[in-house]
């Protein structure tokens, strides 16, 4: 292969890094939001670069990583859903302000 | 050697797309970068002949995903103002950490020997898909649609006007 398989995990752990950053340093809650989707961008292409350098003859490689794509879908959904919904009652989104549960 | 030219670019294009989506003063910026770096992916995904994969990844990623961020961040956006995209006191700290993490991530994958195995995809890889959704992974499957149903009836509950 042209490309080998390190090249791939470097890319996925980068990417990663990358979300996680924004995971943990961003005030608004949807900027945090777009680096869970980033995180899970990085654990597909993970999952297919072993899939195609692995075992490319079984489509099970593919199958989980259409199940990862359709769980970040449903709950990009839901975790905007709960965003606007913390907005009307509490009217911020800012990530710091929204500490009810704390002591 | 072209190939990994193509990786390369790309690769430079998708990295720098996501660190735009996470340092962008602007939040709408920040979308816009995203859905770069979901692009970036999808090529990723057909460089490693995972076509359905990328097709996927355009449709959900940057046709619902993308519009759906896009969508929260016009319906929030009066509360932050200009300092919607800023960081947070502690984002050099977490730099470091997120880097440190990524280079022993880096140094784990250059000293693991992995069992490559590099045959060619077989040529009816999406009928293999879809037989296996329906044979071997259909209790996943099932599952998933069960989940979005669930994550629709949520999202449209937490969401709705409460007229009180």
């Amino acid at each position: 292969m042209v490309v080998p398989l390190s090249w791939y995990l470097f890319l996925a752990a980068a990417l990663f890094g990358i979300g996680f950053f924004g995971v943990l340093a961003r005030r608004n809650a949807v900027a945090v939001l777009m680096g869970v989707e980033l995180m899970l961008n990085a654990v597909n292409i993970n999952i297919l670069a072993f899939w195609r350098y692995v075992r490319p003859d079984d489509p099970t490689g593919q199958i989980f990583s259409i199940f990862v794509l359709t769980v970040a879908a449903a709950e990009a959904a839901v975790g905007l859903a709960l965003i606007i919904s913390i907005y009307r009652t509490r009217n911020t989104i800012n990530v710091d302000e929204i500490d009810l549960l704390k002591h | 050697m072209a190939l990994q030219v193509i990786f390369i670019i790309v690769a430079l294009f998708t990295l720098g797309s996501a660190i735009g989506a996470v340092v962008a003063r602007n939040l709408f910026h920040a979308a816009l970068f995203l859905v770069g770096t979901f692009a970036g992916v999808a090529v990723f995904y057909v460089l490693l002949q995972a076509e359905f994969l990328a097709v996927s990844q355009v449709v959900v990623y940057i046709g619902a995903i993308a519009t759906l961020i896009i969508f929260a961040i016009m319906l929030t956006r009066s509360v932050m103002g200009k300092e919607a995209g800023s960081l947070n006191s502690y984002a050099w700290f977490v730099a470091i950490a997120s880097a440190l993490m990524v280079a022993a991530l880096v140094w784990l994958f250059s000293v693991v020997k992995f069992d490559i195995n590099p045959q060619p995809v077989p040529d009816d890889a999406i009928a293999q898909i879809g037989e296996g959704f329906v044979t071997a992974y259909v209790i996943p499957f099932e599952v998933a649609s069960v989940m979005l149903l669930v994550a629709l009836i949520g999202a449209i509950m937490l969401a709705r006007e409460r007229h009180q």
